[in-house]
Formats: structure tokens, C-alpha cells, sequence
């Protein structure tokens, strides 16, 4: 992981550069989570490298919450799919900008968020008939990589993921995704 | 775990052998490997998947460059795969009905267009 200024380390989680303000953010200390139940941040410069180390995190984090077994394989994809997004709008727009991913190991619900400082404009949907067929048209999705690319990744994610959202603004986005975390990783 | 990538013909077929994770990091060296393939001439491709750990949509736009550059040819891109984990990936994404998807390397060098 690179692309972290020193100062950076210093700062709340909350307060990481390129990521949105927390729920509840500006609370006290005393408000804080306790030190168990603190996401996992992870913070890196948008190159392709980096995406298998976050898929990587992201599954030893959701293994160890109690995600079972079954899922991983999605969340490996799903947060590889977002985090490669992610690092294909930043390398063409933001190339100085990190990316940012939470992993928040809930007690019912493990959640991901990542975070660009690049997307907007449409969502392609997934129940497009005809998709498949123009993905090989000319012009368009294909090993050039672009917004395409990017569309793609965000149709594999919302056809892999039930429990998804996709926030697209001017000045970046944000996709949440989670999956649930077994009772008895928590003795319920 | 990198991409792992092997080639053989077999008469006017190129089988790719194809393992590890390919995404966005890995890619860029399969569609050398397909251009190069074209460039030279082959235009009937096989990719065999079954060895492949990891596939994303990266690695799905990679095939799909592929296929159109032999389709410009008039040539063919099947696919070798019967791992359920890589093959939701092509349903998800429509690619089952771009894409002849076999269950073996012989079946995809017999078949014909």
C-alpha cells in the first residue's frame, strides 16, 4: 500500500483524504467504537498491483468475522470488481489520489466500502436484454479498458451482490456492499 | 498468484492454457498474448480456463478484445471451463451467449462455426 502522506497516519479514520465523513462523525473520544469493532481501512495509490492485496485483506477480514465460507469467493470478486473500478477512474482522472476501501466487521453484517474521487454519469442495468450483444459491437466494452470497462464492473457487481449501493455523484462515488456474518462468530 | 500462460497448436487451432488470477493487474499480459496470436496469423483460438483461479471483468473485456479481434478474420475464440465460480461470471455478464463455452479442450478443437 503506498500513496499515504505521514501526517495521514495521524488522523482519525474518519478523516482519511479521498473518503467520506463517517456516520456520526465529529463525535468525542468517548463516542468512539471500541477498538474490536473499528473498520479496517486501507489506503492505496491507484495502481493494479494493489487490488489483489485489498481482494486479499478483504477475505482473511471476512473469514475471520465469520462470512461463511460459501461467500467468500463473492466478496473476493465483488471487492476486487469495485477496487479495479475504482483504480481504472483514478489512473484516467485522479491518478494522485488514493483510493480508499472501509471493511467494517459488523456483529449481524460485514460491510465494504469503496471509495473513488472520480465516477458519476449513468448506471447501466443489468436486465438489458441486449447487453451481451453490444458489449462485442464496435465500440464498445473491450481490452482497452475506459468507462466501459468501468460500466462492466459495476453490471458484474450488481448482478453478484444482493446487498449492494452504488452512490455516483459529480465528484465521486462510493460503493457499499456487505454480506452477513454468522451468529455464532459472536456466540448468538 | 500470477497468470501462468501456455500455447500449442493443434492444426489450425491455438490452444492458450491459461492459469492463476487474471485481473487488472494481469491482464494486459493475456491480451498480449492474443494479439500476438492474431498478428501471426492464428485466428481460431481455444483458451483453456480450467486452471484459472480468479477471473473479473477485466479479464472478461480482455476475452471479449480477443474474440472481436479474430472475428475480424473470420476466425473463432472458444472457451475451455467448467468451474462454476468462473462460469457465474459469463452468466452474470450475458458473455454465455457470446462465447462457445466447452467442457473440454477436445470438444473445443472439434467443433466447428
Amino acid at each position: 500500500m503506498t500513496g499515504a502522506h505521514a501526517a495521514d497516519s495521524l488522523a482519525p479514520l474518519g478523516a482519511e483524504p479521498g473518503s467520506r465523513a463517517p456516520d456520526g462523525g465529529g463525535e468525542s473520544p468517548g463516542d468512539q467504537p471500541p477498538v474490536g469493532d473499528a473498520p479496517v481501512v486501507l489506503r492505496f495509490a491507484p495502481l493494479p498491483e494493489h487490488v489483489r492485496t485489498a481482494r486479499l485483506v478483504a477475505v482473511a477480514l471476512a473469514r475471520r468475522v465469520g462470512v461463511e465460507d460459501g461467500l467468500l469467493d463473492e466478496v473476493r470478486l465483488a471487492v476486487g470488481e469495485a477496487c479495479s473500478r475504482a483504480v481504472g477512474l483514478h489512473r484516467s482522472a485522479a491518478p494522485h489520489v488514493p483510493v480508499v476501501v472501509h471493511l467494517k466487521d459488523g456483529r449481524e453484517r460485514f460491510g465494504v466500502e469503496v471509495v473513488d474521487a472520480v465516477s458519476g454519469g449513468p448506471v447501466p442495468k443489468p436486465e438489458d436484454e441486449n447487453a451481451a450483444d453490444r458489449l462485442v459491437g464496435d465500440g464498445g466494452f473491450g481490452d482497452e479498458g475506459g468507462a466501459d470497462g468501468a460500466d462492466m464492473g459495476l453490471a458484474v457487481l450488481r448482478g453478484l451482490v444482493d446487498d449492494l449501493e452504488v452512490e455516483l455523484t459529480s465528484g465521486g462515488g462510493v460503493i457499499r456492499m456487505g454480506w452477513p456474518v454468522a451468529a455464532s462468530r459472536w456466540g448468538g | 498468484m500470477d497468470l501462468n500462460l501456455s500455447t500449442r497448436h493443434e492444426g489450425d487451432r491455438t490452444v492458450i492454457e491459461v492459469g492463476g488470477e487474471i485481473d487488472v493487474y494481469t491482464a494486459p499480459k493475456l491480451r498480449e498474448q492474443l494479439v500476438d496470436l492474431v498478428n501471426q496469423g492464428r485466428y481460431h483460438l481455444v483458451v483453456d480456463m480450467e486452471a484459472v483461479d480468479f477471473l473479473d471483468s477485466t479479464g472478461l473485456g480482455v476475452l471479449v478484445g480477443g474474440l472481436k479481434r479474430v472475428r475480424a478474420h473470420d476466425g473463432s475464440l472458444r472457451l475451455v471451463c467448467t468451474q462454476e465460480r468462473i462460469l457465474k461470471i459469463f452468466r452474470i455478464t450475458g458473455l454465455t451467449k457470446v462465447f462457445p463455452i466447452h467442457t473440454t479442450v477436445e470438444d473445443a478443437i472439434a467443433a466447428t462455426d
